[in-house]
């Protein structure tokens, strides 16, 4: 059953903030197999002119995605997640997610398409510190695949 | 932000340093934890055929994040990225095996976008298995 489109354009309210912490940001660089020193050591971020060690660019995923999960479990929308995959991801930065940023995401559903029996839904979540600036854009497009039939 | 590449140097066609990712049912193990997604197609092989898939999958986040260590090794300071963006077009199948699968990601740069604001757009090529795993591939990068 194809999505609701009367959904684009909502938005959901935002999450509490999500406290970034140095060894989160470690245990996720190890895990990526990262040794840029940015990520784990602050004298080698403050080189670099940041004020605390800095996060890989993808890491405010894991924020953003746990906020998309709000539409996915929208029972109004009604997506499937057993059969969603990811299609797309994008980011724009204004600046890096770093150690000690308390940040809250705001999810919004930019469009919904249907095509060939699968629903295609952007999510937009816009991340902001606790000075209300915004540090990263993240624009998810996930698919729910078409129902086999039997 | 201290780029360590410089803009004036750079040309259309430049090419960054290419590297390859080694990938293992431990590696996907690890990441599931660092990111908190814990879908089973990620490590659980009995559930990954069950839907469809041949064998355990890497996330796509896991080689999203591990492309752009050619950029931000690259340009030294990886807050120097302003955008990034990928299309998930083949999962990267991986072996329940010592070997794993490996994530070969090169890049070069596909035009200079702003000579104020000193960005580059970057376009980067991830393969394994012989399969192109990322489409639109892309950074905006900000250089010295």
């Amino acid at each position: 059953m194809a999505l609701d489109p009367s959904f684009v354009g909502r938005t959901y309210p935002p999450t509490d903030p999500y406290e970034v912490g140095r060894e989160k940001i470690r245990e996720f660089a190890e895990a990526i197999g990262e040794t840029n020193a940015a990520y784990t050591d602050s004298a080698a971020a403050k080189a670099l002119g940041h004020p605390d060690v800095i996060a890989p660019p993808t890491f405010v995923f894991a924020i953003t995605f746990r906020d998309a999960g709000q539409v996915i479990a929208d029972p109004q929308l009604g997506l499937d997640y057993s059969r969603m995959v990811h299609g797309d991801q994008k980011f724009a930065y204004t600046r890096p997610v770093r150690a000690g940023d308390r940040l809250t995401v705001t999810s919004t559903i930019e469009a919904i398409k249907s095509m060939a029996g699968n629903d295609i839904i952007d999510i937009r979540g816009e991340v902001h510190d606790e000075a209300g600036e915004l540090v990263v854009t993240a624009f998810s497009k996930l698919v729910v695949r078409a129902e086999k039939e039997d | 932000m201290t780029a360590q590449i410089s803009y004036d140097d750079v040309e259309v066609g430049t090419e960054l340093p290419a590297r390859s990712f080694p990938v293992t049912r431990a590696t996907l193990v690890r990441y599931a934890g660092a990111s908190c997604d814990f879908n089973p197609i990620h490590w659980n092989e009995k559930f990954a055929k069950e839907v469809g898939l041949p064998d355990v999958i890497a996330h796509g986040m896991f080689t999203m994040a591990e492309a752009i260590r050619v950029v931000t090794d690259w340009v030294g300071d990886p807050g120097a990225v302003a955008e990034y963006g990928v299309r998930f077009t083949k999962p990267v199948v991986v072996p329940n095996d010592e070997t794993g699968a490996l994530i070969e990601v090169s890049a070069k740069v596909a035009a200079k976008l702003d000579d104020d604001d000193r960005t580059v757009r970057v376009d980067l090529t991830a393969k394994s298995a012989g399969q192109k795993v990322l489409g639109m591939s892309r950074a905006v990068v900000r250089l010295a």
